[in-house]
């Protein structure tokens, strides 16, 4: 140890050198470092530990939770087209709910105070009526129209329409419930993104003469993504799990299909089990898109761009592993130098 | 490193044939505040004009005009003759579709003192983007051009960096490039280094030369009063929306150095008292006496 402090010291500049070097002064890169140790954050995480280990220990020994029965409920052919129609109300709802809040958003932003109105009426009434109540209307939209299409205005004289009981399907009224719905609260949201863009971007974009439509496109919602997307996020989780709602218009999705079977044989526990293990696989892989997505508009905005979860995760055992090394309790080995960085 | 734009068939031309700019009566009020008061300036196809000015002079104002970022209350500002927001048919101005001001913007380009580049595209792309979505060039034209226009600024090597990657300088030179890719007739700055370590701004400033020794119309609004002399044909000094001076550079903005001066009408500064050639023009000494000021607290 002490010869490789003396070679090191050798290679310090010569006495004419012109740099002041003090040469009593250690070199604290060849220090090795010595972790705290948290001990009140161990004790705990290891009550948390505790009593997670304990939750999941009553859910396998528990047989109320019926395990057997979630076992064959859950891929059951009813289940999976419940599944099939959840999936597709939120797929519809949510691509009519975003594209219609962004062109709300546009309006509401735009200097036209009728499509401001317009816009801004919209989303008042949708917000204020319970998503409830919009399903419950839409789905008995025959009863106040009974039908539907092109005349003469003011009269009841048709050149062309529709049975509204035909046209207005349970689906279709689910969705247009649920994408009317989603467009007021994602319109809020957009806009908000928008209104984060600074300034000088909308001034540069307009001084280099760029047309309207690439503005927005190209300049303006890339920007604003990164403080959309959080809460678009939010929003479609929010929809997935909220599509349970149209159950109350007998539409078969996932959460009516389940109510259908516990009804007829009283294993409700096991069935809600079905659905719930179901919603948390759709939210889980939707989260894991969120961190993907939102790493991609990132892209700009950050110097470095964050690790992914398995590279955070490589990173964190890495660490962890290279300090179990550490010998606390032996001051000598902290002060000596080590000789660089290979040994 | 000299700058011409190079057109993706990999030609040089010098495209600034032209870049008149007339500002004639322009006013403009800021809730009852006059922030500009019939301003008059004439700036010539390849001029050099710097102007210089007291914080809330009026100088960003009028450089907004300039390409109707801002529109004017009286007055009225042309580049080669057409007027940027309207359009004359006869004895009426028809406010022009934002189509078309657009397209008239596109003849004055700006750099801004906070560079304002698009943060989430890449060097390359900044300035691609505009001549792609103007239908000008193609997508790898626009690139070819971009690349060309990054090895004039001296950043050959950073097409790929995301402007939070490139140090201020860098950014200001992109966005100097990104106006360049348009062509346009005139270049306005304002306060280009203003918002750049002390050590970054000779970099900038080397870039602004050679465009001025180009021929291209330069409106430089800018603190750096000895870059001013050296580069500017003419300085221009506002004062409370006033223009006070127009005069060359280095004649030290004196009175006596009128015969060389461009008599422009209705500027307060160089109009001569009748009868009186040889006295000071009140307006000329305060403009004298703000000039050292401003030159003390540079330091230069
Ligand atoms: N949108 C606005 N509304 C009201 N007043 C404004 C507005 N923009 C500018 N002003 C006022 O107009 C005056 C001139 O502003 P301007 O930005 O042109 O000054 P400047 O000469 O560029 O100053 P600086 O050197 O600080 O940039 C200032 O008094 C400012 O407060
Ligand atoms: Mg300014």
């Amino acid at each position: 140890m002490t010869d490789t402090v003396k070679e090191h010291r050798s290679a310090a500049p010569t006495q004419d050198s012109p740099q002041i070097v003090n040469r009593d002064s250690p070199d604290f890169a060849a220090l090795k470092v010595v972790h705290t140790r948290h001990y009140v954050r161990w004790i705990f995480g290891a009550l948390v530990l505790f009593v997670v280990l304990q939750f999941l220990c009553s859910l396998a020994t528990n047989d109320k939770y019926g395990w057997p029965v979630f076992a064959t409920y859950f891929f059951a052919p009813a289940i999976l087209k419940g599944i099939q129609l959840t999936l597709a109300l939120t797929v519809v709802s949510g691509t009519i709910g975003f594209i219609l809040g962004t062109l709300l958003a546009l309006a509401r932003l735009s200097k036209s105070p009728i499509l401001n109105s317009v816009s801004w009426s919209f989303i008042w009434f949708f917000r204020s009526v319970p998503l409830l109540v919009q399903l419950l209307v839409w789905y008995n939209l025959g009863y106040l129209y009974p039908r539907l299409g092109l005349g003469v205005p003011f009269t009841d004289n048709y050149f062309w329409s529709f049975d509204t009981v035909t046209l207005v399907s349970q689906f279709a009224a689910a969705v247009l419930g649920l994408s009317l719905n989603q467009a007021a609260y994602s319109a809020e949201i957009i806009r908000g993104g928008i209104l984060s863009v600074d300034q000088g971007q909308l001034e540069a974009a307009a001084a280099l003469g760029l047309p309207r439509h690439v503005r927005v496109l190209r300049i303006i919602l890339p920007q604003a993504a990164r403080a959309i997307l959080p809460n678009a996020f939010n929003e479609i989780i929010g929809l997935i799990k909220g599509t349970s709602i149209v159950s109350v218009i007998a539409l078969g999705e996932l959460f009516y299909v389940t109510q259908v079977i516990y009804n007829r044989n009283q294993q409700v526990i096991p069935l809600l089990l079905v659905s719930v293990v179901w919603y948390i696989i759709f939210t889980t892989v939707l989260s894991v898109a969120q961190f993907y997505v939102e790493r991609y508009f990132a892209r700009g905005a950050l110097r470095v761009v964050p690790p992914t979860p398995i590279q955070a995760a490589r990173a964190w055992v890495n660490t962890q592993w290279a300090r179990l090394d550490e010998k606390p309790e032996a001051p000598e080995a902290a002060t000596t130098r080590i000789g660089g960085n290979g040994s | 490193m000299s700058i011409a734009t190079t057109q993706a068939s990999g030609t040089v031309t010098a495209p600034w044939t032209r870049g008149l700019v007339e500002i004639r009566g322009v006013s403009k009020i800021y809730a009852g505040h006059e922030v500009l008061h019939d301003v008059n300036l004439t700036v010539r196809p390849g001029e050099v004009v710097a102007i210089l000015g007291p914080s809330g002079s009026g100088k960003s104002t009028l450089l907004r005009t300039i390409n109707h970022l801002e529109s004017v209350d009286r007055g009225w500002v042309t580049v080669d003759g057409e007027l940027i927001g309207y359009e004359q048919r006869g004895d009426r101005l028809f406010e022009l579709k934002e189509r078309e001001i657009l397209k008239r913007r596109t003849n004055v380009g700006v750099v801004f003192q906070n560079f304002n580049l698009f943060p989430h595209l890449t060097a390359a792309e900044n300035i691609a983007v505009a001549p792609v979505a103007l239908g000008r060039l193609g997508k790898s034209d626009a690139r070819e051009l971009a690349l060309g226009l990054l090895a004039k600024v001296g950043l050959a090597d950073k097409p790929d960096a995301y402007p939070r990657q490139l140090s201020g300088g860098q950014q200001q030179r992109v966005a100097i490039a990104r106006a360049l890719a348009l062509q346009p007739k005139v270049l306005l700055f304002d306060e280009p280094t203003s918002a750049l370590d002390p050590e970054l701004v000779g970099e900038v400033l080397d870039v602004i030369r050679d465009l001025a020794k180009l021929g291209t119309t330069l409106i430089i609004v800018t603190h750096e009063i000895g870059f001013a002399r050296e580069v500017a044909d003419r300085i221009v000094f506002i004062d409370a929306g006033h223009i006070l001076e127009v005069g060359p550079p280095r004649a030290g903005l004196r009175f006596s150095a009128a015969p060389t001066h461009q008599r422009i009408p209705g500027t307060r500064a160089l109009r001569r008292v009748p009868g009186h050639p040889s006295t000071t023009h009140p307006a000329q000494q305060h403009s004298q006496q703000k000039l050292t000021e401003i030159e003390a607290h540079n330091g230069n």
